[in-house]
């Protein structure tokens, strides 16, 4: 039990919480705008990594026939990232379209049943169009492990926190400096005026979906990257324990979102030192499939204490008209 | 006529809230509405916001334009009708120069828009003091002021203003009151004041109408309404 396990787990406690950071995001902004959680969410994480695998496969394969080599792994894969994002981020709008705009008066109950709906189509439509088997995510970049004082860390687990912290601070800075992400805050606060403003309800709730998204498609191929199988029903579970930890940053922070998303990854990731440690001292025999069990149980003692999240608000500040 | 409304119906769910209304201002005018707590002041600007939806018979007509044809983010910024709302509505969580920005989301003239929120400013100093404030800070005054603004940056063809008086002393509702005759002078800009204060509204209006459970029962000049009895016995105190 040395510090270079522990330091080993963080950067994996790290590189997990990414993926769960990014999905998050997406369930916190349309609920900040519209108080409706997009249950389709985790699905749109896993139509974000399949449309990244044909993107990434045309990529390589217009590659491979032309035989140019001024396309480098690297690039192929910052195209793939850009262009499933721009792809994803419309089966968002679409999704928005069909599912939730008809239902904007609706009993949020009612928004929450298509949410789910959606998320069996997308799922089921994945095993007839593509017949349910589990596909191989390309490796787009040579894997090169480096050895830091005995910890070992990977270019991609390097690439993949960066890229999402990355994201994350383009997301903050677009919601704080753009007229765009202005007409969000306001709308997150209260939305029923937001047309007086003449600013488009419909509008904003579609951008909004676009960039949750486009957030979940890159949360998709860097997932890829790093475990590079991918089936139908992988963002079942995973987008579960990323509306966790919406839920757990507060409803609507975007902010509380990213760091819920990590500290998710880190309580998952280190239950597991947690429970060898437990072993070893007090001579237990606590089997590592307890994680989730662990994990979980300490999310729901955070949210008895804190019931509104680390960064919700303890009372709507949304008014009725 | 700038705003010509026949037979306006609004419904919440089973409740209804206007029976039918008609009503119409000129270009330039400033217009009341009086009435009691809940006889559909605030519905009837709704509905010309396009907020609420109104009755399959309703006709609204702005400018000669078809009122319903349009939704109610097009209503501000391409009919020119702007709306203060009750409870004023700001953005608490922005700050007082962002909430005068996000008025102008959809205008395209970035100087005019500078030149206007000088001019906000101008108006209302208070304004100036606290821009970088957020909204949900500053004193009712202070958020009345902003909502006029607001609304004054989002268009002003015609100001919709849902009871400006809730809330402020008479000094600052004077100073409102004063703005807004300024506004109505110097820009033309046309006023629907919808007002329970109904001394304040006939003094500061040239015609008035009186709400009564969804129904029009009276229009007419502000100094005959002021002379009227009935008016007088149920709006004025005796």
């Amino acid at each position: 039990m040395t510090f270079n396990f522990l330091m080993q787990n963080f950067i994996n406690a790290l590189q997990w919480g990414s993926f769960y950071a990014l999905i998050a995001l997406g369930y916190s902004m349309v609920y900040s705008i519209l108080m409706l959680f997009n249950f389709a969410h985790g699905d749109i994480f896993m139509v974000g990594a399949y449309i990244g695998l044909g993107v990434a496969t045309a990529l390589l394969a217009l590659v491979g026939t032309s035989g140019a080599a001024l396309l480098p792994g690297w690039l192929i894969l910052v195209l793939t990232i850009l262009i499933s994002m721009f792809l994803t981020a419309f089966v968002g709008i679409i999704v928005e379209r069909v599912a939730y705009r008809p239902l904007r008066d609706a009993p949020r109950a009612s928004a929450a049943i298509t949410g789910l709906m959606i998320g069996i189509i997308l799922e089921t439509s994945n095993i007839l169009f593509l017949g349910g088997s589990r596909l191989k995510f390309p490796q787009l970049i040579e894997s090169v492990t480096y050895n830091i004082g005995g910890v070992y860390v990977t270019n991609k687990k390097i690439m993949i926190v960066l890229v999402s912290l990355g994201l994350m601070l383009a997301l903050h800075q677009f919601v704080r400096r753009t007229k765009y992400g202005m007409a969000m805050r306001a709308m997150a606060y209260d939305y029923l005026v937001i047309p007086l403003m003449g600013v488009s309800m419909n509008r904003i709730a579609a951008m909004t979906f676009a960039i949750g998204s486009a957030l979940a498609a890159a949360a998709g191929i860097l997932f890829g990257l790093a475990y590079p199988v991918l089936d139908p029903y992988m963002g079942v579970s995973f987008g579960w324990k990323a509306f966790v930890a919406a839920i757990l940053g507060g409803r609507g922070s975007i902010m509380g979102a990213c760091i819920a998303g990590f500290m998710l990854g880190f309580i998952e990731i280190m239950t597991v030192p947690a429970i060898q440690i437990l072993n070893r001292l007090f001579a237990l025999n606590i089997g590592s499939n307890l994680r989730d069990l662990i994990a979980y149980s300490i999310v729901l003692l955070i949210l008895i204490f804190r019931p509104h999240g680390l960064f919700g608000e303890a009372y709507s500040a949304k008014l009725r008209l | 006529m700038l705003l010509s409304v026949k037979n306006l119906q609004v419904a919440y769910g089973r409740i209804k809230a206007l029976h039918g209304i008609d009503f119409n201002i000129a270009e330039g005018e400033i217009v009341t509405i009086i009435g009691a707590n809940g006889a559909g002041k605030s519905s009837t600007l709704r509905a010309v916001s396009r907020l609420v939806p109104s009755g399959k018979e309703t006709e609204m007509t702005f400018a000669g334009k078809d009122l319903l044809k349009y939704p109610p983010e097009k209503v501000v910024s391409e009919l020119g009708i702007s709306h203060v709302p009750e409870g004023r509505r700001l953005f608490g969580n922005l700050t007082v120069l962002e909430n005068l920005k996000l008025a102008a989301f959809a205008r395209k003239d970035k100087d005019g828009v500078e030149k206007d929120i000088e001019r906000v400013f101008g108006i209302f100093s208070r304004l100036d003091e606290r821009k970088t404030q957020k909204a949900g800070t500053m004193s009712g005054g202070e958020q009345q002021m902003l909502a006029v603004g607001r609304a004054f940056i989002s268009a002003r063809r015609l100001m919709l203003l849902d009871e400006p008086s809730m809330g402020l002393s008479p000094l600052l509702m004077k100073r409102v009151f004063i703005s807004l005759k300024e506004i109505n002078q110097s820009e033309g800009t046309t006023i629907l004041l919808v007002e329970q204060n109904a001394r304040l509204a006939l003094k500061f209006a040239q015609r008035g109408y009186v709400l009564e459970n969804g129904n029009m029962v009276l229009h007419g000049d502000s100094a005959d309404l002021l002379d009227n009895e009935d008016v007088k016995k149920a709006y004025l105190g005796g």
